[in-house]
């Protein structure tokens, strides 16, 4: 199963893990996996309109998902998947 | 709606404490990237709220009104924050023309209530350099504690 890196925010749900393996073989089942076996983060990562939601950033291995196939991402059992917090805002 | 939600609340006290070279590094970034906003993440301790790196990164919406964190620069300062057992603790961004002061994008998108979010303001010739807790939309400025490391 691919490992999943949770940041701090998402650990409170799994127990305080910093990483969890679950089951999936593209991006979207990888956190769709996460949602249904942690419910907490449901509505965190995924929007009603199943697109990857603005606030995260998720990663396969180096590479940022919006750069590979998105949810559609191709994911293998030796892959790592990070989840982190989208930094932005701004003076306007 | 905001950034990741939690249930858990800062911790106090509420104050950030740096180097003045850090100071120095923020503004020398945010005045470097000028026009556009700088920006870039602390890496620390989160216990202590201490800062022990400030990590310039890229502002990959290369404006003068918003700014967003090289996703890609995140993804490799966390990691080797976290190998280093530290943390990212928070963020620093400019504000070209005005004050030192989240303004509602900030807060809107403050990405995690446990961070120090630090405002850099060139509205004026000299920087002003500012700290802020943002917790459910409410902003609390922090001191600023400058130490020796």
């Amino acid at each position: 199963m691919p490992e999943v890196n949770l940041p701090t925010l998402l650990r409170q749900h799994a127990g305080g893990q910093r990483s969890v393996s679950v089951e999936g073989a593209t991006i979207g089942e990888v956190l769709e996996a996460l949602q249904s076996e942690y419910p907490g983060m449901a509505g965190q990562l995924v929007t009603p309109d199943g697109e990857l939601h603005k606030f995260v950033n998720v990663y396969l291995n180096d590479d940022d998902v919006r750069y590979l196939e998105k949810l559609d991402t191709t994911v293998l059992d030796r892959d790592m998947v990070s989840i982190l917090p989208a930094v932005a805002g701004g003076g306007a | 709606m905001s950034g990741l939600s939690t249930t858990s609340a800062p911790r106090a006290p509420s104050s950030l404490r740096l180097a003045s070279s850090h100071l120095d590094e923020m503004v020398a970034h945010c005045l470097g990237a000028y026009p556009e906003e700088g920006c870039g993440l602390l890496v620390g301790d989160a216990l202590t709220s201490t800062v022990a790196v400030v990590h310039a990164t890229r502002n990959v919406a290369a404006s003068a009104q918003v700014y967003t964190v090289d996703p890609g620069e995140h993804l490799r300062i966390d990691r080797a924050a976290e190998a280093e057992g530290r943390a990212v603790i928070g963020v620093f961004h400019s504000h070209t023309h005005t004050d030192a002061y989240p303004s509602p994008t900030d807060v809107a998108q403050a990405p995690d209530p446990t961070w120090h979010y630090v405002l850099v303001s060139l509205r004026h010739e000299v920087a002003s350099v500012r700290s802020y807790r943002i917790v459910d939309g409410a902003i609390a400025e922090e001191a600023i504690e400058v130490i020796s490391i």
